[in-house]
């Protein structure tokens, strides 16, 4: 079918090909190794950090919101006690609390606290979510409700939250 | 497939084109000579690839660059493969772009309607050096700091627009936030765009069908692809395997500095003696010296143009016979010219200790930066520079050096390892108030040598008197005895050195503390000891080498808790102001060994050990 001047060229094509890729594989691979560097940097289990007293929080079980902060790693910049995000904090009971993350579960943005509708309103693209973070309205564009998270009583005054974020835009809850 | 190829080029030719680059029957012949176009686009093409990944990871700012170069080197692995590989691209293109014009002019190829391939290449040669100079600044490290400085300066020199370009690259009154935005803008966007249409443009007209360069029509028979493209392919392969040789290469300099090189971050106060641009703009640097102030436009700008008009004339003088012999016989003598002045370079270095000092502290420098720079606390956003300031360890060595050295030395040196041509004439303040240097003291064969009060007004005075008559008599109790006072005396300090010794010795310790006012150690018969005493004529022994005391010592030795009218020649730092509380405060941690260690490190005792100290 072939002649050998044929054959000879394919063989020739394709080992230019190989060289040359291997010689651009150099620079893109060693730049896509650190390009993607975050990606094999797993995120810290999250602690707990002392978010306010527990005086802080209105008996009648009215949300307020709370600022996180801890300790922040920015790439070389490590900054101690620095506001990394926020919480709602309710009383939901004389020592019993509910955290919720200020975070909206469908796009990122940060929900407010809507007396009017007793619950949470997204100003991005109001979804609702009830006083205890779940979805209230069928028709909301979230897809989970608001995020909780874990909560202690420290010496009976101090407020506790273990501060993480979660994937947005997912159905389920999973540490982002 | 082939219906989409159609498609595709009845509306663009784009297949077509890619036809053409392919299968046209190529212009000369094919042959290894022929690869230098694809080379000098290939290495280039590295400096883009690679160049973005740095870009996707660099912060312009003064507070950042540094920083987050460091990041990108030291904790991010492979980082340093990445910058490497840019580093030495830059190098190999400025070397393949050099050899090349020399083969364009000694094989003629530049001659009519070449001409091109010949003035191309004469800009690219500028445009490269510019992208070696703006991407030299970006890391904010001394030798990238100075390395830049030079080219700025010398651009003031031209005359006219000079000083004025100076400053719109500036960017300000001097090198900040703004230089580095508008270096990294030219350094990622015009240089390179033009490189790449310059680059883009020459290989085009390489590969243009048109008349051979020695006259004959000799349209060649064989397309690019694949002969030409093999030969291609391996060269370029050739390249990237060596710039990796030359990146993964081991310490050869000796020092077991990390490669590519990141210095320390600049604090532009400070001098640096080892500022040297490039080793392959040497030469001009050489040849710079040669031009005595206020000629210095001859050497940088005018010479250096001339030297680029009288090539840029080759392919027309290159038409004659003794024309070509005189372009190649100018080549060579440029080439050779730079070689020479590399060299002298190059050998003037080798042989000046004070470049050679100024490159091993550099070193020093570096590795300590690093070493701040890894503590659990990071860096602080006022940037690396804020750490390095406040080091005792870098800075207690430069102080001493500066206001201690005229008359003290430190373990027979100035503090920065430089033994000064006076001999000293104060003592040797290597381990102060440590119990070896006190044993030192009061050992009477030692105490009137210039390690301690030789050479000072005290050498005759009552402490000496006393070490080399009262001590020098001590019988075996007494000796005991001077012992404890050395161990209480020293517990003073509280050197973070002898932090568990002083523990340990809490029984001697004490018994010394009762020993120092007794009438046979005769102690406070000149000095004061915890309880206040007008009458003393000598240094308070209460916390004795400690910070506090050390930081009020320096800065007032003639006062009366000190040496009073006594004092011999030393200057009150702080109340002359000399010294500020802050650079007191750094001298006096220094001197008591008193700085941040980097816990020690799980080392495989295998390893060779590269730094020497």
């Amino acid at each position: 079918m072939t002649t050998p001047t044929e054959r000879r060229d394919f063989l020739r094509g394709l080992l230019a090909a190989g060289a040359g890729g291997l010689a651009a594989l150099a620079p893109a691979g060693a730049g896509l190794h650190v390009f993607l560097d975050p990606l094999r940097r797993s995120g810290a289990g999250a602690d707990f950090v002392r978010v306010t007293g527990l005086a802080a929080l209105p008996a009648d079980g009215i949300p307020r919101r709370f600022t996180v902060r801890t300790d922040q790693v920015n790439a070389w910049n490590r900054r101690a006690d620095v506001p990394v995000g926020a919480v709602y904090l309710r009383r939901t009971d004389e020592t019993e609390i509910q955290a919720l993350h200020v975070v909206c579960p469908h796009a990122g943005c940060l929900v407010d606290y809507a007396p009017a509708k007793d619950g949470f309103l997204c100003p991005c693209h109001n979804s609702t979510f009830a006083l205890d973070g779940t979805i209230n309205d069928p028709k909301s564009p979230s897809p989970r409700g608001l995020d909780r998270l874990d909560v202690e009583i420290r010496n009976d005054t101090e407020v506790w939250v273990r501060f993480q974020n979660f994937r947005v835009g997912a159905k389920e809850k999973v540490p982002a | 497939m082939k219906a989409f190829l159609g498609w595709l080029d009845a509306r663009t030719g784009a297949v077509t084109f890619a036809r053409r680059i392919l299968f046209d029957p190529l212009p000369g012949s094919v042959g290894w000579r022929h690869c230098w176009g694809s080379v000098l686009v290939f290495t280039f093409l590295v400096q883009v690839i690679t160049g973005f990944f740095l870009l996707a990871g660099y912060s312009a700012s003064t507070q950042t660059a540094w920083e987050s170069v460091y990041h990108l080197q030291f904790e991010t692995p492979g980082g340093w493969l990445l910058r490497g590989l840019h580093v030495v691209a830059a190098q190999a293109f400025v070397i393949l772009l050099g050899l090349h014009l020399m083969q364009v002019v000694i094989q003629r190829t530049y001659l009519a309607p070449r001409e091109f391939t010949l003035l191309l290449l004469l800009v690219l040669i500028p445009l490269a050096l510019a992208q070696s100079v703006t991407g030299w600044l970006l890391p904010l490290d001394q030798k990238g700091y100075w390395a830049a400085r030079v080219p700025l300066n010398i651009l003031a020199v031209v005359p006219g627009i000079g000083p004025l370009l100076q400053q719109a690259l500036l960017g300000g009154p001097e090198v900040g936030h703004h230089t580095l935005t508008r270096f990294l803008a030219l350094h990622v966007t015009v240089l390179p765009l033009a490189l790449g249409v310059v680059l883009a443009v020459w290989w085009y007209l390489a590969r243009r069908p048109s008349p051979s360069p020695v006259g004959t029509v000799s349209a060649g028979k064989t397309s690019w692809w694949p002969e030409q493209a093999l030969r291609d392919a391996v060269a370029c392969l050739a390249v990237v395997v060596t710039l990796l040789l030359l990146v993964v290469r081991p310490g050869f300099d000796g020092w077991g500095v990390a490669f590519p090189e990141l210095l320390a971050p600049v604090d532009p106060v400070e001098p640096y003696s080892a500022a040297r641009p490039e080793w392959f703009m040497l030469f001009l640097f050489q040849f710079l010296k040669y031009f005595p102030a206020g000629s210095e436009v001859w050497g940088a700008v005018i010479i250096p143009s001339l030297i680029l008009l009288v090539m840029a004339a080759m392919p027309w003088v290159g038409r004659w016979r003794l024309g070509a012999g005189f372009n190649t016989a100018f080549v060579l003598a440029l080439g050779l010219g730079a070689v020479v002045l590399a060299g002298l370079a190059f050998r003037e270095d080798r042989h000046n200790t004070e470049y050679q000092a100024a490159r091993r502290q550099a070193h020093t420098e570096a590795a300590r930066a690093r070493e701040l720079a890894q503590t659990a606390s990071g860096i602080p956003e006022t940037g690396a520079l804020t750490l390095l300031r406040a080091d005792p360890l870098l800075q207690g060595p430069r102080l001493f050096a500066r206001h201690c050295a005229s008359c003290h030395r430190y373990e027979g040196h100035d503090g920065l390892g430089q033994v000064p041509t006076d001999p000293p004439s104060a003592s040797d303040l290597k381990g102060f108030a440590s119990r070896e240097w006190l044993t030192g003291l009061l050992d009477p064969l030692r105490v009137a040598t210039p390690h301690y009060f030789g050479g000072t007004r005290f050498e005759e005075g009552r402490m000496v008197r006393f070490v080399q008559k009262d001590v020098a008599a001590f019988d075996d109790a007494q000796r005991a005895n001077l012992a404890k006072v050395i161990l209480a005396v020293s517990a003073e300090a509280e050197l973070p050195a002898q932090r568990e010794a002083d523990l340990q010795d809490a029984d001697a310790i004490a018994a010394g503390r009762e020993l120092i006012r007794t009438r046979e150690m005769k102690c406070t018969d000149c000095h004061q000891f915890r309880v206040p005493d007008e009458d003393a004529i000598a240094p308070d022994l209460t916390g004795y080498g400690s910070r506090a005391w050390l930081v009020d010592f320096v800065g007032h030795p003639a006062h009366v808790r000190f040496y009073g009218r006594r004092n011999d020649r030393m200057p009150s730092f702080r109340r002359d102001e000399i010294l500020d509380e802050h650079a007191l405060g750094l001298l006096a941690d220094w001197l008591r060994g008193d700085w941040h260690r980097p816990a020690p490190a799980v080392v495989a005792t295998d390893q060779p050990t590269q730094r020497q100290e």
